[in-house]
């Protein structure tokens, strides 16, 4: 049953002995806060709201470990960073426009369930018709939401393929930031990898919680999308929150020191949501005000040569040192890099090509990126190597301003490059979220999908 | 969320202590004597005064304000034993010497700048081995002389062959051009890590088309390998191959040799000295641009004649790790065994595929077992080769 650890537990199908209407609250539903959460929808009724509304600054977990899903913006941006990801690209193969509204709502739906840790549909992995699989996949059965959030977003090529076909009658709503990315130098990307209509971020402190939303989503889509690649993260390098200790990657060394922090409001506003003077420039992108943009890369690491490097090469190469992470100019981890300190023979402490200073904003006119990056192994090569690395993750306010040019620029001089090959990348357009109490919920007060169901990106099909 | 974060700590404590204790030459970690100096604008204060011989290390924090610098001196005050540099305020950084019986003294330059803050330091008799470094500068300097010879001998026989090789292209003599191709370019190839040091020369002369930026001019060796063995559309990103005309021809031929003999200037300055540190990180960095390029096939994606750079990076690194061989069996004779084996081991695996005089089989005819084999004969070497820096620089 849904919550085999407590027997005493009433069982869904008794507490809806009704077989009409969609029954089971829910397998997590049973483990606390959430179910709360539900009764109060219940009482509220149809289309009433549903969860607790987000504010711009990240709300923290509540007891039960669940960030809001709906609010001004999608969570997985400025929500403290989980420790484990599992991202998804899919093409879609809807046929109209309606079909993918329709997957949409769908998503949208699912998403908003499985963040408050409910089933993916109103059953549940172990209840519903005896001859029917059931609605949840059920490996998540057992498990706490673990800070469940998933963020949706929309490549270039669902607006106009790469022949330049309009499927969807949406070309005219192309934001000018979405851009077809450069070759950057080095690239070597493989196609099956990269890019993709629509893109899927999970993220969890759990990694079979996130595997499982990938999984229920992509079963959600079957007929309308369809998974073109995914990347499993098993750790995370940034930190978004002041809450959090930095993260190590996996040359050794912390990584995200000088992230956007989500408590640093104005930077946020400044650097990674969509403003609505954007729209004013290219009215196209109206739909996305309040959104940000996703940048994706797989940035495989030549670790086995890097190992063999010396201790001295290594922290002159990222520019701090190993332990501390301190700028090689001096102080302590946060203490900010002084480009100008000189060493032995006039030569600055923090080497000219060294990551920090050609990375830094003041190198890169003053942008800034919220980075939400995961360390990754996909297995080894036909040499015997580990294919491992980071998996760059940047939400951005503009990525023509604030990603393209210190790519250009890290990719040419940063020394760094050397131990680091490109091999995937996607750029997302990432609509704001949807508003709170726009959720319709069923009688069990949990969200349903119908014909008026909210969904993610909605202002790009309407207004 | 602190369950992991501990976890992650946990296991880099587990994988830095055998790392760190790896590097300390060969003394276990239970007998490096660890001291502890705090330097400060009118301090320099060590946490003993005196330790048994052996590797001792010196954990350098800069508790002042001004960049700073330690010293380990001779009992003449002048001779500098052993030294780390540029350690920026609140910054710690070790230093670790095999010291044997004797005085010293201990030395922090903040400011970078006078004599620094002196004091006495006696190293006693601990009965353990250290060995003889008497000669070593010496012996560093002869291999600095005898490696800066090499790759004037080498950039000589480059650009007369890049000289051959341009007329050859700039005539339409392709065949002789191909057949050129990869034997001039191993004169490039044992010698890149000092081309390296020049800046952009190595981009200018030896770029691949994936490294350059979007819509930045390519010159260069590959530049005209690819008009020498050109794509079909499939293997050009789905497009024609447009050959180069005439005047492009010309130009880039002409652009190579004019690069290339910058590099025989730059050779040949009185003022060129390539350090005996800059050798053995070189030797290492070959063997790295096998492990990256060669060993992959990115190199030659258009002539495949990986195997001859793979060859000259090996024979460039042999020769750094020769001239430095006498200095290396004094200090380390393990590293030096191992590093004679894996060098016989890795050139007897090459000589299967063939020699730069004769030719190789062309990368995209190795099969893949093939390649995974020459791929960890690399690794194999690479690993104790990476050592040899320390070795060089160890007091």
């Amino acid at each position: 049953m849904s919550a085999p650890t407590d027997p005493s537990s009433t069982p869904p199908d008794e507490a809806a002995p009704d077989p009409g209407p969609p029954a089971g609250v829910s397998r997590r539903a049973l483990f606390g806060g959430v179910a709360a959460a539900a009764v109060a929808g219940t009482a509220v009724g149809l289309g009433a709201g549903y969860g607790i509304g987000r504010a711009t600054a990240p709300t923290t977990s509540s007891a039960a470990g669940t960030f809001a899903f709906t609010g001004a913006h999608q969570a997985g941006i400025v929500t403290p960073a989980q420790d484990r990801l599992y991202l998804a690209a899919f093409d879609v193969t809807a046929k109209d426009r309606d079909d993918l509204v329709a997957l949409l709502q769908r998503w949208t739906t699912v998403a908003a369930r499985l963040t408050q840790g409910l089933s993916a549909g109103p059953y549940g992995p172990a209840s519903g018709p005896y001859d029917a699989p059931p609605d949840d996949t059920g490996e998540a059965a057992d498990l706490p939401p673990a800070g469940l959030t998933i963020t949706f977003g929309f490549g270039r090529t669902l607006f106009r393929t790469a022949a330049g076909v309009d499927r969807f009658g949406l070309a005219d709503r192309l934001p000018a930031g979405l851009i077809e990315l450069p070759h950057f130098p080095a690239d070597n990307l493989d196609p099956a990898r990269s890019d993709g209509d629509l893109v899927v971020q999970a993220c969890a402190d759990d990694p079979q919680v996130a595997v499982h939303a990938i999984r229920n989503l992509s079963r959600t889509a079957f007929g309308a999308a369809t998974i073109r690649w995914t990347q499993l993260g098993f750790g995370r390098t940034s930190s978004t929150s002041t809450a959090q200790r930095t993260p190590r990657n996996l040359f050794g060394f912390k990584d995200g020191t000088a992230n956007i922090k989500a408590e640093d409001a104005t930077a946020v506003d400044e650097h990674v949501w969509v403003p609505a003077s954007a729209a004013v420039d290219d009215p196209a992108s109206a739909w996305l005000v309040g959104g940000s943009y996703l940048v994706a890369r797989r940035i495989r690491m030549r670790i086995e040569t890097w190992d063999r490097t010396s201790l001295r090469e290594q922290e002159n190469l990222v520019g701090r040192t190993k332990a501390e992470g301190a700028p090689l100019s001096g102080g302590a981890e946060f203490t900010e890099p002084d480009f100008d300190v000189a060493g032995r023979g006039g030569a600055p402490l923090i080497p000219l090509d060294s990551h920090v200073r050609l990375a830094h904003p003041d190198q890169n006119a003053g942008v800034q990126m919220l980075r939400r990056g995961y360390n990754f192994t996909d297995g080894n090569d036909a040499l015997g190597r580990l294919d491992a690395g980071l998996f760059f993750l940047a939400f951005v306010q503009d990525p023509r301003t604030h990603y393209v040019p210190m790519q250009n620029t890290l990719s040419r001089d940063d020394g760094l490059m050397e131990y680091l090959e490109h091999t995937g990348s996607g750029l997302f357009a990432v609509p704001p979220g949807i508003p709170d109490g726009s959720l319709v919920v069923g009688r069990d007060g949990t969200p349903i999908t119908t014909d008026a169901s909210p969904f993610v990106g909605q202002k790009l099909f309407t207004a | 969320m602190s369950r992991s974060t501990t976890l992650g700590a946990l296991t880099l404590a587990a994988l830095v202590l055998p790392l760190a204790a790896g590097c300390v030459d060969n003394a276990s970690s239970d007998d490096a004597e660890a001291l502890t100096v705090s330097s400060t604008a009118d301090a320099c204060t060590v946490s003993a005064a005196t330790a048994p011989s052996g590797t001792i290390t010196f954990s350098v924090t800069n508790d002042g304000d001004d960049v700073t610098e330690f010293y380990l001196l001779g009992d003449d005050k002048l001779r500098v034993v052993s030294e780390v540099e540029n350690i920026g305020p609140g910054i710690t950084r070790d230093l670790v010497v095999q010291a044997r019986p004797g005085t010293y003294y201990t030395a922090c330059k903040p400011g970078m700048v006078g004599d620094g803050i002196q004091a006495q330091f006696t190293v006693t008799d601990s009965g353990e081995e250290v060995g003889p470094t008497g000669d070593k500068a010496e012996q560093l300097a002869a291999a600095e002389k005898q490696y800066v010879a090499y790759t004037k001998d080498q950039v000589g026989a480059l650009i007369a062959g890049t000289q051959e090789f341009a007329d050859a292209y700039k005539a339409g003599d392709d065949d002789t051009a191909r057949e050129l191709y990869a034997t001039t370019r191993a004169h490039w190839e044992r010698i890149e890590p000092v081309a390296e040091s020049f800046g952009d020369l190595d981009p200018l002369t030896d770029a691949r088309e994936a490294d350059l930026e979007d819509g930045e001019a390519w010159s260069g060796w590959h530049y005209i390998e690819k008009d020498l063995w050109q794509p079909a559309p499939a293997d050009n990103g789905g497009e024609e191959y447009v050959p180069l005309t005439d005047a492009e021809r010309q130009q880039a031929a002409d652009d190579l040799v004019a690069y290339t003999q910058q590099l025989v200037d730059e050779v040949n300055a009185d003022d060129f000295t390539f350090e005996a540190f800059q050798i053995s990180n070189g030797a290492k960095e070959l063997l790295d641009e096998v492990a990256t390029g060669k060993v992959t096939g990115e190199e030659e994606i258009w002539s495949h004649t990986d195997l001859w750079d793979f060859q000259a990076n090996v024979d460039g690194a042999r020769v750094g790790y020769e001239v430095l061989q006498d200095v290396v069996q004094q200090e380390d004779p393990d590293l030096s065994a191992q590093l004679d084996e894996q060098f016989t081991a890795l050139d007897a695996l090459l000589a299967q595929y063939g020699s730069i005089d004769e030719g190789f089989t062309y990368y995209d005819d190795l099969t893949d077992q093939q390649v995974k084999e020459l791929a960890a004969a690399v690794d194999a070497l690479s690993e104790p080769l990476s050592q040899l820096t320390a070795v060089v620089t160890a007091s």
